[in-house]
């Protein structure tokens, strides 16, 4: 186990300092998916699921090429697709957005978490669930402003994309942004990518017809550690409903903030937590999905 | 492709059209998109649905299936009229300025050209032609034009090209190309564009203009390409669409530069080595042309199939194809080694002579009547593919013997326990069939040749799993123990059987890496390169083509593949990834044929002086020091000859330059495209009514050749194509492909579904005349109701990737219907490949 | 309420002043990774067999070629060396690891004998032999050595070979010549449709 690369810099429910905290210095890495070259071959939902090995799921065709309505616990990272016309000439769009964990640099699931190590974030960005630690409250997908982590309704563990920390953290790009056969998938330190995308929003708006091009990084949410180029930013909605402001809510804000050590007494019993996850979702949600039936391995 | 895949990155403009390599071609689409990202290229999309390549256009334009001649007719009469053309290339490396010989008619009253014989629904080529020329290049009387005579005794000759051309450099000729070309174009204009494709005339100006802005001003920096797919061969005009798009890059001058081209995009691993190595009827390696019962001896055949130069008198031609029989001796002491001597002329009498139409459907016609008894299917499940699914069903069921070679369940194989086949019938069908497990390409080594004409050597990985076997050893063993049998019992001709060399280490297993030396060739006896003087040992692989000879001394299995193998060692499994031009030429990767050229006709990048067009895109020039052509790419000419020679850059036409008039047999129906509808269309053809289809396609009479009409209620324009997500009929066996796209389903447009009362995910039933198809019902935008001579029209598309085997219909969760069963049994009378792309069909709730 | 990011700052540090006072530590905060599952697979680089893009793939095998080791597949992914595809793959690319791994692969040889409602089970050899036995008949049943002119045709219309889209070169010249050989002219490849 490699974990040169990956320190860590916040932990979930944790008192007290982070082991190595401010103790070397760091890049932060960031994913760029540019939405304007993405041509919705899904190309790294497959890499996703074969890199990290995930189980296979049952699929319905609904009238969209995407392939299921959301992310589910065994599948990270999904394209979404969208028909849309433009107001400007009433042309056709078909665009296609890849979704995924955004790796928040303030992460509202990290922030919601009240098991100690269930959630951390490395010094550079990424953010990672640790199922070992997980409790199963599902506070971390209130957290989150994406919509991004779901529960194993089996295991009552939450997952998520990892940014495939196991390459990165040997040096390797993450498995979706090396398949993307288009290049709409970029990695590299925030910086570049920022710089890069921002090249790319300028051409888009000078050469291409799309005055509004531009990047998210939405700063409600410090920044991400997956940022977009959009033909039309003022308008991400339009992209299957990435939020235009994101912000961590503020009952997790609240929690996490002046009434943190409410949640650290909460920890000692570990109790209020499972019974407030109990009171939320009860035992039926272990039916709500089943891991797949017809898979292989 | 003439270019490569890399090679797009350089380009400024592309019009992709019958091909959507964002969805069948994504890891080269790639480099489209790094031409728009890094050089503002921009991309031009025609197709029937707004694909996903559509989705990154700059322009889109919805034309009806089929309608792709009218399109680019338009677009070369648009080129034409606002001399957005590339006039030295024109004159200098096409033949614009030949002059075409009296008597010759283009189709613009009747539909048909001249000579065309309604009765045999063919034509006699014999008008057309170029007019033979004086010293000063007029035309002079037919009677004293110098034509190639026939030897004696050889049967009479097909009408040969005259070897001095007429022309008139001035391009005002009546009867030159360019007039002529100028003539049958100016009937495609935008208002007929539209009519006939559904493209408003606006949009369509829109796209010519863009398209032919590279040629603004006459400036020749810039390079178009033009890139296609099947949804231009699966038409019964589909070669006459890609010729006009050649004619289109000539015209315009893109034809041998980087970032230009035709680029077709093979839709397969190795369809494009099936090509090369001739796996199909009419062609034997390296596409010599397969004899017929009329060559009735080696040098009738050599005869028949060698051209000579035919040029403007002061110009030079290389005439490539005059090597023809160094090509086919090599090839026939390949086969028969020691067999195949003068004395016996090359062993000749061996190859089967053809002189009728094998081709897939015609194969499948051939079983249905009772001619073909015994079919050999090795990854190859023609149940599924088509066309008329239900025709080859019923044929499959007369057949003696079936041998299916696959790594999956597949419909050929159980073409007797098909959908709707009861237990009584099928104790009626009599066909043995043996299933033999194949291995995958994980487990074989041996060479794919991509899209790019690169060979590239891939290893083996891991052991197959179960009892399957090797392909090769397969076929070797298969082919052993036939010519055991033979040995014991002469039985009819054994000789060639008994003959052909297979002297692998183990025969019954042979080694790819021989096979591959054996196609490279050898010499048997030591020779010298009288230029360079370098010499070969007697049994030495040979460097090249250009050391191929025709008497007997040198094998070579297919000469364009020679130099893949050779002393060096197998220069096919190169990894040498370094490009120093930058221009993505990356010569030391793998091998490209021919010669490891990786752009064809590169010679046409430089003007007349041998200067690139482009000094920023320096492929070849000519080296005024050296006398040479040098450059990052090898020259795809002759090396020493001077620019003042003009000789022409096509080397392989025996005019040394580029088409834009295709004379005599070059093609079936006709030596300019001219738009005619699809077998199946919803409408007369407006350019002539009573002449509405492509008047040489012959249609198959079987009780299950059936064909549709508007009248009998088939209105619906029907398409069928891939999707990014699925393999053909292969990744129906893959439970991750299955998860991406679980179902089949119909695309249809919003408004047909208004009309229908339909949402998307309700089922709907899509029949043509000969069978029905049960879907999903996926209704979108990106299809849109068009309006086609005035008339409402819809189209509606299929993916094809279903069938009655695989993992969503082993689970019961599709109809089993496979899409083929809607298709029809046309093909394309030059390349003879089936309509797949449009047909009519009506549309109910199932 | 629509803090900057400054303001976030100020507010998790407030937290963690907060945590000072009243926190604690239960058990020390880890991170468990896994490992790089390729880490010490073996590597072979071979050609997607899909479309005519022809992208370079890697195919990692568990072990190190060892005697003692049976390969098999754990991934496949891109080859960055490849200049056409520099390590990308499609969505068929990147599955090729259940297309080599796969349940419904063809394992045994099989025959269906004429009237036959399911499949038998066959030898090699007897698969082998009835074929080549087969070959020769329906060849030497139909032979056609001269055409209605009397030319020389030499040439068996009553076998044909279709070959797929992912037989290689040398495959493919192993069928022309034995094919040929034979007399066979209906001999169709993929590449027409």
């Amino acid at each position: 186990m490699s974990q040169a690369t990956l320190r860590v810099q916040k932990i979930s429910g944790h008192a007290g300092s982070v082991p190595g905290e401010d103790t070397q210095r760091e890049y932060t890495v960031c994913k760029l998916i540019d939405t304007t070259t993405c041509i919705g071959c899904k190309a790294c939902e497959v890499a996703c699921m074969e890199w990290n090995d995930l189980p296979f799921g049952e699929t319905v065709f609904d009238n969209t090429y995407q392939t299921m309505p959301e992310t589910r616990w065994n599948y990270w990272n999904l394209i979404l697709f969208n028909e849309h016309v433009r107001e400007e000439d009433g042309s056709l769009m078909w665009l296609m957005r890849k979704n995924q964990c955004m790796h928040c640099a303030e992460p509202g699931c990290l922030a919601a978490c009240p098991a100690d190590g269930a959630i951390i974030q490395y010094t550079n960005g990424i953010v990672d669930f640790q199922q070992a630690n997980c409790i199963g409250c599902g506070y971390c997908i209130t957290g989150c402003p994406f919509d991004i982590p779901k529960m194993n309704p089996k295991t009552h563990r939450v997952f998520k994309c990892t940014l495939c920390t196991d390459r990165v953290s040997e040096g390797l790009e993450p498995a979706c942004i090396k398949s993307c056969p288009t290049g709409c998938l970029h990695f590299g330190t925030k910086d570049d990518m920022l710089d890069l995308a921002g090249k790319r929003a300028k051409q888009l708006r000078e050469h291409s017809h799309f005055p509004n091009a531009g990047v998210y990084d939405p700063p409600g949410v410090g920044g991400t550690g997956v940022i977009y180029v959009l033909h039309d930013a003022t308008k991400p909605e339009i992209y299957g409903g990435l939020p235009k402001d994101p912000h961590v809510p503020w009952t997790v804000k609240l929690w996490k903030g002046p009434l943190k050590w409410l949640g650290n007494v909460a920890m000692v019993g570990g109790l209020i937590g499972l019974f407030v996850h109990y009171l939320r979702y009860g035992p039926k949600a272990r039916e709500e999905e089943d891991i797949n039936p017809g898979g292989k391995p | 492709m003439t270019n490569g895949w890399v090679d797009i990155k350089n380009t400024d403009m592309m019009l992709i059209m019958g091909g959507n390599p964002a969805e069948n071609h994504p890891c080269g689409f790639k480099w489209a998109i790094e031409a728009k990202r890094n050089r503002n290229a921009k991309m031009i999309v025609v197709d029937p649905r707004f694909t996903r390549t559509a989705s990154v256009a700059d322009l889109f334009c919805q034309i009806r299936a089929g309608a792709d001649i009218a399109f680019l007719g338009g677009v070369i009469r648009y080129a034409i009229e606002n001399n957005r053309i590339a006039k030295d290339y024109l004159l200098n490396y096409t033949n614009a300025a030949f002059i075409v010989k009296d008597g010759f008619k283009l189709p613009e009253a009747d539909g048909v050209f001249s000579g065309f014989d309604a009765k045999s629904q063919t034509y006699e080529k014999s008008s057309w032609n170029y007019a033979g020329g004086d010293a000063s290049g007029k035309p002079v009387p037919e009677a004293h034009a110098t034509v190639a005579h026939p030897s004696n005794g050889a049967p009479p000759p097909a009408p040969a090209l005259p070897e001095k051309v007429a022309y008139d450099f001035s391009l005002q000729n009546p009867n030159c190309v360019f007039q002529l070309l100028k003539k049958h174009y100016s009937r495609y204009t935008p208002e007929m564009v539209e009519r006939i494709t559904g493209i408003p005339k606006d949009q369509f100006e829109k796209a010519a203009d863009l398209f032919t802005s590279v040629r603004k001003n006459g400036d020749m920096k810039k390079a178009a390409t033009i890139i296609y797919a099947v949804g231009w061969t699966h038409h019964t005009f589909g070669t006459q669409i890609i010729r006009t798009a050649a004619m289109l890059q000539l015209l315009l001058g893109n034809v041998g530069r980087a970032g230009g081209g035709v680029n077709a995009l093979r839709g397969h691993s190795n369809i494009q080595g099936a090509t090369d190595m001739a796996g199909i009827f009419d062609n034997l390696p390296g596409y010599l042309k397969v004899p017929t019962p009329a060559d009735i001896s080696f040098e009738a055949w050599a005869k028949r199939v060698t051209p000579k130069p035919a040029k403007p008198g002061k110009w030079d031609s290389f005439n490539y194809w005059g090597n023809t029989p160094k090509f086919a001796v090599s090839f026939l002491k390949a086969m028969y080694g020691d067999a195949a001597t003068k004395q016996n002329d090359w062993a000749f009498e061996y190859l089967p002579k053809v002189d009728r139409n094998y081709s897939w459907v015609y194969l499948w016609d051939n079983m249905y009547n009772g001619i073909l008894k015994g079919l050999f299917a090795f990854g190859m499940n023609g149940v599924a593919i088509g066309p008329d699914s239900r025709k080859n069903i019923e044929a499959l069921k007369k057949a003696d013997w079936l041998v299916v070679g696959e790594i999956y369940p597949d419909e050929t194989s159980e073409f007797w326990k098909s959908p709707g086949i009861t237990t009584d019938e099928m104790k009626r069908i009599q066909t043995t069939v043996y299933r033999l497990p194949c291995a995958g390409f994980a487990e074989k080594d041996g060479t794919f040749t991509n899209s790019a004409r690169w060979l590239q050597w891939k290893n083996a990985a891991l052991p197959m799993p179960g009892d399957c076997r090797l392909d090769q050893a397969i076929v070797a063993q298969i082919f052993l123990k036939v010519r055991e049998l033979y040995k014991k019992d002469p039985g009819k001709f054994p000789d060639p059987v008994l003959k052909l060399t297979w002297n692998y280490t183990d025969p019954s297993n042979p080694s790819l890496a021989e096979v591959l030396k054996e196609i490279n060739g050898k010499t048997f006896v030591d020779a010298e390169d009288p230029a360079t003087k370098v010499q070969l040992k007697a049994g030495q692989q040979v460097p090249g083509f250009a050391w191929l000879k025709d008497d007997g001394t040198t094998a070579c299995g297919n000469w364009i593949y020679c130099g893949s193998y050779t002393e060096a060692g197998n220069l096919t499994a190169r990894r040498d990834a370094g490009d120093p031009s930058g221009l993505g030429i990356h010569q030391n990767w793998a091998w490209s044929w021919p010669a490891n050229r990786r752009v064809l006709y590169n010679r046409a990048s430089c003007d007349g002086d041998g200067k690139p067009w482009d000094p920023t895109r320096r492929q070849v020039w000519w080296n005024e020091s050296t006398q040479k052509w040098v450059g990052n790419d090898v020259p795809d000419f002759k090396v020493d000859s001077k620019p003042k020679d003009h000789m022409g850059p096509f080397i392989m036409n025996p005019e040394g330059v580029g088409r834009i008039f295709a004379p005599l047999g070059a093609f079936a129906d006709g030596p300019f495209p001219e738009f005619y509808e699809p077998i199946e269309s919803p409408i007369d053809n407006p350019l002539h009514p009573q002449q509405t289809h492509n008047p040489v396609v012959k249609r198959f009479k079987t009780p299950d050749d059936k064909y549709g009409t508007p009248k009998d209620g088939y209105t619906v324009v029907c398409t069928t194509y891939r999707l990014t997500e699925h393999y053909h009929y292969w990744t129906k066996n893959n439970p991750m492909n299955v998860q991406l796209v679980p179902e089949p389903f119909v695309e249809i447009p919003v408004e047909m579904a208004e009309e229908m009362g339909l949402r998307g995910g309700e089922k709907l039933k899509v029949s043509s005349v000969r069978g029905s198809y049960i879907a999903k019902a996926m209704v979108t935008k990106r299809i849109k109701q068009m309006m086609i001579d005035g008339k409402k029209t819809y189209q509606i598309g299929i993916p094809i990737h279903w069938g009655y085997r695989g993992i969503a219909e082993d689970e019961g969760k599709t109809a089993l219907t496979p899409a083929n069963l809607l298709s029809p049994t046309v093909v394309d009378p030059n390349a003879y490949t089936p309509e797949f792309k449009g047909f009519l069909v009506k549309v109910e709730r199932a | 309420m629509n803090p900057t990011r400054r303001d976030f700052f100020k507010i998790t540090t407030v937290g963690g002043a907060a945590a000072a006072v009243f926190g604690f530590d239960l058990k020390p905060a880890f991170a468990q990774l896994r490992t790089l599952k390729i880490a010490r697979a073996s590597e072979t680089r071979s050609t997607c067999p899909y479309c005519s893009v022809s992208c370079g793939v890697i195919i990692y095998t568990i072990g190190d070629r060892a005697k003692n080791v049976t390969p098999q597949v754990v991934h496949v992914e891109g080859d960055p060396d490849h200049p056409i595809n520099r390590g990308t793959l499609c969505p068929k690319g990147a599955s090729l690891e259940q297309d080599i791994l796969n349940e419904r692969r063809l394992l045994k040889p099989q025959v269906r004998r004429p009237g036959g409602t399911d499949w038998e089970d066959i030898s090699w050899d007897d698969a082998l032999n009835e074929i080549a036995a087969k070959v020769k008949k329906t060849r030497d049943d139909t032979f056609i050595e001269r055409d209605a002119a009397g030319h020389t045709v030499n040439r068996c219309e009553s076998i044909a070979w279709t070959g797929g889209c992912t037989d290689t070169n040398e495959f493919n010249y192993l069928v022309v010549k034995s094919m040929r050989a034979l007399g066979v002219v209906h001999l169709e490849n993929q590449a027409r449709v």
